[in-house]
């Protein structure tokens, strides 16, 4: 269990999904509080992979760079894509209903955010948690 | 369907969280809440989520949402019991969970939706801790 993939297809997947991310974290010793903070992160991004682009697949991956270990996710789905990046990256924009804390939220909570989006082809949200760091 | 059960005390309900919430569970809650609030006549809402591991924006808008029915049927709703975890990590996140009160556990809860509804043993005149130097 250091690789795997889910696909999120389902509102159904989501509860599985956390707990697969804290099996990944628990695993190489998260700290509780970081722990917290990467499931919460992911939440938001599978939740948007749900709501914007009706499901996609999620890669887990324990990744090690000189001393640190950390939990790496990569949320790819086949959606709409986004225009403007920029703008959903500020706090407080949706096209939905939310709060709008979905991508600069998750941001916030983890070590390494980046998203990449094509439109009509898709988004990948990829985020890396250090097990030490913060 | 899955339900999570909504205790009549009093004027007060109480719901203890005792699973991680799906949004279609944390919806049914919602509906749930409003609809006793309605039916009871209830003066507060109590919401244990001290076994909850994860608050996320959505989690935290339904928590929004039901507070602010509730008030507009003139009941209070207190979350207790708040993992310290949790409590960081939606500062960062940035949800503000507005409108909803919080307090550390069940029993501060109560007392602050005592105190809300002016039930409370020491009511409204003695506020600022004057506990032991009035009398």
């Amino acid at each position: 269990m250091s690789k795997d993939t889910m696909p999120i297809l389902r509102e159904q997947d989501v509860v599985p999904f956390r707990n697969r991310v804290r099996e990944y974290s628990t695993k190489i010793g998260m700290s509780l509080v970081n722990q917290t903070k990467l499931i919460t992160a992911a939440s938001e991004l599978v939740r948007n992979m749900l709501k914007y682009a009706g499901g996609g697949q999620v890669k887990l991956e324990i990744i090690s760079k000189n001393a640190q270990t950390g939990v790496r996710l990569i949320f790819e789905d086949k959606g709409p894509g986004i225009a403007d990046i920029k703008l959903a990256m500020q706090d407080g924009f949706t096209t939905g209903k939310s709060l709008g804390l979905g991508l600069p939220g998750a941001k916030r909570l983890v070590n390494e955010f980046d998203i990449v989006s094509k439109l009509s082809e898709g988004t990948t949200v990829t985020i890396t948690h250090w097990k030490n760091v913060r | 369907m899955e339900r999570i059960p909504i205790l009549k005390m009093g004027p007060f309900l109480l719901v203890t969280i005792q699973v991680d919430l799906y949004d279609r569970l944390a919806l049914n809650l919602e509906n749930d809440l409003i609809s006793m609030v309605s039916k009871t006549g209830a003066r507060g809402v109590l919401i244990d989520i001290s076994v909850v591991s994860i608050v996320d924006s959505f989690m935290g808008r339904i928590l929004g949402n039901i507070a602010s029915m509730s008030r507009i049927m003139d009941a209070e709703t207190v979350v207790v019991g708040m993992q310290p975890a949790v409590a960081i990590t939606l500062v960062e996140l940035g949800l503000t969970l507005q409108g909803v009160h919080t307090a550390l556990d069940v029993e501060k809860g109560m007392e602050l939706l005592h105190d809300k509804i002016g039930l409370g043993l020491n009511s409204e005149q003695e506020e600022e801790g004057s506990d032991d130097s009035d009398e």
